[in-house]
């Protein structure tokens, strides 16, 4: 009975446990509103708030008629000056930010930003399932270990890609810029950074959940990454601008490299290929390694 | 495959963190076609000889077979072969009873284009067809019972595990649950293990039962021949007089045995209705009056006073004890 059974793909059942972690999520819509919602608030809120470029980018500067007057200028000097100041600030921006819109350069931290937070929050729900007795079930039918693992990784993975969709298509009409570099081609490249980003990311927090049986701890540990491996990277300010102890830890981290790639796939004017495809190479052995690590010690916690 | 024992376990041991012992070589077969129940208080190792069985856990020590698969080596084997209703509701809240049953039939690779019209034939044997495109989440406790069922099925186990299958339900709802495990394994045909610590329970559905204790079987047959091995039914009385008429009673006719507990007289005999009229009348003549008798049939919890010492009634606790306890152990055994 069992004999053509037993010759199934290994992967069997992938994409059902995949789906089901994506049901609860697009079926929900309390849920799913709230995901998009999140980016627009992220962005309209926090992007104006903390908008740096207003502080030093004027967009029109003029001179008042007495100073005129005073310095006997001709019209032609006029505007020239008066062009000259006006776009000290762009130049501030753009030698800063590597793009003159400040909420273009966080949008795209914001990606990254949402892919650690989705990346986390399903790494959690394997304390869920462990204690509703949802992992037993699954663990008693002839699905792959592996598989099991994997089908968090890629659920986070595909929600980290959605919501990096909306965030792009919400920031546009709050003033994203694309970059001169930038063809519709190089969305394919953002994915390709969010994916083996959140197959990283999700593969550790998968680890690091799976051995509790109380919301706490995970808590705990989410809180503690979650703070340096936000604030030690590139998501609100470039990593050069920063203090030398915290240039160390945000060199480091991996979030750092995938907001660079995505940024110079998006918005930089020009794009750097040799710095391109060092964060690509950065990002994939994170993946590699984590993904690795990851599903070695969750496969070994089921067999046990 | 022409095994005659479904399940044999042998020596099965598991140790939890080096020291706890939740299983104590354990030694039992079940046969085909039988509904074999492991009877025991909370804690006494039944969850974790079904989760050792249905390969979840693996064994410290000792081995187990199902239909000749060791459960081990050929895990898979297993795995194909058997269904499991957890004593916990793992359908997908946020799901509706039909998806969740086709969940599950994924997870077993059955293509869709029999899984749909198997879950949908379990759907109506389990009475959810009205309610199979409402979310889970709407669903009452016993309704969530029986969707496990039809997940449990739908690979048309030989084998299904029940791990506590009426916990927490109410009277009625128990028995109900009773009936379809009944018409499931008619309409199956298949072996049936499953645990409870529900006396009631073991005795309605179980063909043969173990009763564990401390992680140890300490007997196993069918409920009427261990009600049977008790010695017949048990008269209780008391008397007027205070004083001992234990020797007294011991000579009538079918008496087996009297003890004496807190001034009452508590009798073993055969045919107890035919036996209480001969003591009260032997008593009468000797001039003693009895004041209260009352007669019971041998019941599961007679046979487990009988084997542990201690009444499963007092091995049960209320029910906030009983969750704390499972937690505890669930922690302990990182499960």
């Amino acid at each position: 009975m069992s004999k053509n059974n037993l010759s199934k793909s290994k992967l069997h059942g992938l994409w059902a446990l995949t789906n089901r972690e994506l049901k609860k999520w697009y079926k929900t819509p309390v849920v799913f509103f709230l995901t998009l919602i999140q980016p627009i608030i992220w962005l309209g809120l926090l992007g104006n708030a903390l908008n740096l470029g207003s502080l030093v980018g004027s967009s029109s500067f003029s001179f008042s008629p007495e100073l005129i007057s005073q310095l006997q200028l001709t019209p032609a000097q006029i505007t020239g000056l008066q062009n000259f100041f006006s776009n000290i600030g762009d130049t501030i921006l753009q030698g800063t930010f590597g793009t003159t819109s400040y909420i273009s350069f966080m949008a795209v931290g914001m990606i990254a930003f949402t892919a650690l937070f989705t990346t986390m929050f399903s790494g959690m729900s394997v304390v869920w399932d462990r204690r509703l007795g949802f992992l037993n079930k699954v663990l008693s039918t002839p699905v792959s270990r592996a598989v099991i693992i994997l089908s968090k990784v890629l659920s986070a993975t595909l929600r980290s890609m959605f919501q990096a969709s909306i965030i792009l298509l919400i920031a546009v009409p709050l003033g994203f810029q694309f970059g001169d570099a930038f063809t519709p081609i190089n969305i394919l490249g953002v994915f390709a950074f969010l994916f083996l980003t959140c197959m990283g990311l999700s593969s550790l927090f998968i680890a690091i959940n799976i051995r509790s049986t109380r919301m706490e701890t995970p808590m705990a540990v989410m809180n503690l990454l979650n703070l340096p491996l936000t604030f030690a990277s590139s998501a609100f300010f470039p990593i050069d601008q920063m203090p030398g102890w915290l240039q160390a830890v945000a060199k480091v981290n991996p979030l750092s490299y995938t907001m660079n790639g995505m940024r110079q796939l998006l918005i930089n004017p020009i794009i750097d290929y040799s710095q391109l495809a060092l964060q690509y190479a950065y990002v994939g052995i994170f993946a590699a390694i984590l993904t690795t690590i990851g599903i070695v010690l969750s496969w070994r916690f089921l067999n046990k | 495959m022409t095994e005659e024992n479904t399940i044999r376990a042998k020596d099965l041991t598991k140790v939890f963190n080096g020291s706890l012992v939740a299983v104590d070589h354990i030694n039992f077969s079940v046969k085909q076609g039988e509904i074999f129940g492991f009877l025991g208080p909370n804690g006494a190792g039944k969850t974790t000889t079904i989760n050792m069985l249905i390969t979840v856990l693996k064994p410290t020590e000792g081995k187990a077979s199902i239909l000749g698969y060791d459960i081990v080596k050929q895990q898979n084997n297993v795995r194909y072969s058997i269904g499991v209703v957890p004593q916990e509701y793992t359908a997908d809240e946020d799901l509706t009873g039909v998806e969740n049953v086709l969940l599950c039939a994924d997870l077993y690779g059955i293509p869709r284009s029999v899984s749909r019209k198997r879950s949908a034939d379990l759907l109506e044997l389990v009475e959810l067809t009205k309610f199979k495109d409402k979310k889970v989440q709407t669903y009452s406790g016993g309704m969530r019972r029986r969707l496990e069922l039809a997940c449990g099925l739908i690979n048309r186990p030989k084998v299904l595990f029940l791990d506590e299958p009426t916990l927490g339900l109410d009277v009625q709802t128990r028995a109900a649950t009773w009936n379809y495990i009944k018409t499931l394994k008619k309409e199956f045909g298949m072996t049936l293990f499953m645990t409870t610590h529900y006396l009631e329970e073991a005795d309605a559905l179980c063909d043969r039962i173990a009763i564990i204790d401390h992680g140890k079987i300490i007997v196993v047959g069918s409920p009427g021949d261990l009600k049977e091995s008790l010695g017949g039914d048990i008269i209780t009385l008391s008397i007027e007089k205070n004083t001992d008429i234990t020797e007294l009673v011991k000579k009538i006719n079918h008496v087996k045995d009297v003890r004496k507990e807190d001034g009452m007289y508590i009798i073993k005999s055969e045919n107890g209705e035919v036996t209480a009229p001969l003591i009260i009348e032997a008593l009468r003549k000797k001039g003693y009056v009895v004041t209260k008798l009352s007669l019971t049939k041998p019941t599961l919890n007679e046979v487990y006073l009988q084997y542990t010492g201690r009444s499963m009634r007092d091995a049960e606790e209320s029910r906030e004890t009983f969750f704390a306890q499972r937690a505890t152990m669930r922690r302990a055994r990182g499960h």
